[in-house]
């Protein structure tokens, strides 16, 4: 074994859960025992449509919570918006279906390991895996600040439950439908400065990543983002969803968002160059 | 029932199974071995080498397409050095078969290629990459141009020596694959693998301009299987005691099936690992128990079965 994704496994999972929250579903996925090595920030691969589909390529789903239940062990939560043909056949599997998945994929969010000031950032449904790292940093006894925003209040996710693992919770849209008026990123400089904070969690739109770590370059603050880019396979072979990050000796590299993220740290990617040609 | 010789040969390289990566689908081989021992099919071919590491094209480098998609991505890779340091290395550590797969800009740049290989201990095979579609001058599509694939060849052939089997990689965008094939024998490669990918492109209706960063990428998957197969089958006819290493689209043992009839001798397999990554030991298992369910007692008697004259039966 060569290390890479070294705790994943691929299986036929049953769906046992299969809710519309908003404009997104919640499915959850019963994986048993592998449950325990997923961590926040790793996602799942999905083949969809079924054996006789015209879609060859798996589907990349953050995963955003796990649980465990007597009913039916060790599950995944999936936050899935019905946006292309295959998150739509997703959306449209009824509980007791299998699908066949691979996981636990790509890196998950750095924990610390003192008691640190988090400021968690998600952008629509990008808020999903924020809120099972939240419990984590709770349980290591760092204090939990969260932002979430949308362009509306349709957008946002933001479950009942996960907000018990916060200390506050603020929601922005950009048409005030929802929360305060304006975009997620308006306050973060001042929150930062505020509250003291250590780290910076985000997931969210490429632009909203950007933003942030835009924001962020002046200070000393780590800044963990969860990158969006498209795959084909999740996991490391396609080099399709690569991404230009500086290593410690200031060397720029195409490196894969699936393998070396979606974890990533902010201050290494070299946002300019996202979607440009890079000469080594 | 007797046991079934599953076991083929490229020039003079024996391989225990027909299935095989596609180059650039399996990257060097570590990714895979998380979900099945390398060891089992096989070969690995890796991503084509070139001399020095290359960050490929800009991204977006993916488009799903229906059965298939096209890729654009450039032959990003370490190099040579970093390859030969890590990647090879780690792969004779797993004790799998590796076939190395290579690309140049210029035909010096194959042959420099070649002689950084010769010698090195653990290659089966050298994939001669002259058709990756994925280049900013097509002029650089080598197979597409008789003359510049048989320098090409002649050049890594003279370099290597005459141990190690050269194997062409061919295009399928070019008007008589039949006269390329030829071409490339007779400079010198002992078998070809067929097809690279088709040159396609997606136009995003959002933003009404072409798709890729790259504009042009390569289309792979099953929709373009029969194109793989019309064009082993046209080689087999033409040179059928060349070894052919067929690949494109094939999902299924039922699809290796297909190309073996059409004379193949092998089979890699490519987008569909993307889809699933166990897929090659679905399809090599899959592909056993045809071959058994059809009477074959090995699977050189399949080899280019679908020329058979009308009169003979089975």
């Amino acid at each position: 074994m060569a290390g890479i994704n070294r705790s994943a496994a691929q299986l036929l999972a049953t769906i046992v859960g299969n809710k519309k929250v908003g404009q997104y579903h919640q499915i959850l996925i019963s994986v048993g025992d592998l449950v325990s090595q997923c961590k926040p920030g790793n996602f799942v691969a999905i083949s969809v449509g079924g054996p006789s589909s015209k879609m060859v390529l798996r589907r990349a789903f953050a995963i955003s919570r796990t649980t465990t239940s007597p009913q039916f062990g060790g599950a995944i939560e999936l936050i899935v918006a019905p946006h292309g043909s295959g998150s739509t056949w997703l959306c449209g599997l009824a509980e007791g279906e299998q699908i066949d998945i691979t996981l636990p994929l790509g890196t998950a969010f750095g924990i610390p390991t003192t008691n640190v000031n988090a400021l968690l950032v998600g952008g629509g449904y990008g808020s999903a895996p924020l809120f099972g790292l939240a419990e984590v940093l709770k349980e290591r006894g760092c204090r939990v600040d969260m932002l979430l925003g949308a362009s509306t209040g349709a957008k946002i996710y933001a479950p009942l439950e996960g907000k018990r693992s916060v200390n506050s919770l603020r929601i922005f849209t950009e048409d005030g439908s929802m929360g305060e008026t304006g975009r997620i990123t308006s306050p973060i400089a001042q929150l930062v400065s505020e509250l003291q904070i250590d780290v910076v969690y985000s997931c969210g739109p490429m632009a909203m990543l950007k933003a942030i770590s835009d924001i962020l370059g002046s200070t000393d603050v780590v800044h963990q983002c969860a990158v969006e880019e498209a795959m084909a396979c999740g996991i490391g072979i396609c080099m399709t969803c690569v991404l230009p990050v500086k290593d410690e000796t200031g060397k720029i590299n195409n490196l894969r968002s699936c393998i070396d993220g979606p974890v990533m740290d902010g201050a290494a990617i070299e946002w300019d160059l996202v979607g440009k040609t890079l000469v080594l | 029932m007797s046991q079934l010789d599953f076991s083929t040969t490229l020039g003079n390289a024996w391989f225990p199974t027909p299935i095989f990566t596609a180059s650039g689908c399996a990257s060097s081989g570590k990714e895979l071995a998380q979900f099945f021992d390398l060891r089992d099919m096989g070969a690995i071919v890796t991503k084509s080498i070139m001399t020095k590491p290359r960050a490929g094209r800009a991204t977006p480098r993916m488009a799903e397409t229906p059965s298939g998609m096209l890729n654009s991505i450039g032959l990003q890779g370490p190099g040579i050095d970093a390859f030969l340091a890590n990647d090879l290395t780690w792969l004779v550590e797993q004790k799998a078969r590796i076939i190395v797969s290579i690309a140049g800009e210029t035909a010096e740049e194959f042959a420099s290629l070649a002689r950084r290989l010769r010698g090195v201990a653990g290659i089966s095979a050298l994939e001669v990459n002259i058709s990756c579609p994925n280049v900013e001058n097509r002029g650089m599509v080598f197979a597409c141009h008789l003359e510049s694939a048989q320098t090409v060849i002649e050049g890594v052939r003279r370099t290597i020596g005459g141990d190690l089997p050269i194997i062409a990689k061919l295009s399928p965008d070019v008007t008589d694959i039949v006269s390329i094939a030829r071409g490339v024998i007779d400079a010198g490669a002992d078998g070809l693998a067929l097809i690279n990918t088709v040159l396609g492109m997606v136009i995003n209706p959002n933003t009404m301009r072409p798709h890729l960063g790259g504009r042009t990428g390569g289309l792979s998957g099953p929709a373009i299987r029969p194109i793989a197969v019309r064009a082993i089958y046209q080689v087999h006819e033409a040179l059928p005691k060349v070894p052919i290493l067929g690949m494109g689209g094939v999902s299924s043992g039922a699809d290796a099936f297909e190309l073996i009839l059409a004379g193949a001798s092998g089979v890699s397999v490519g987008t569909a690992s993307f889809g699933n990554p166990t897929a090659i030991m679905k399809i090599q298992n899959e592909l056993r128990q045809i071959l058994t369910d059809k009477g074959f007692s090995s699977l050189r008697e399949a080899v280019g079965f679908a020329h058979r004259p009308e009169s003979s039966v089975r």
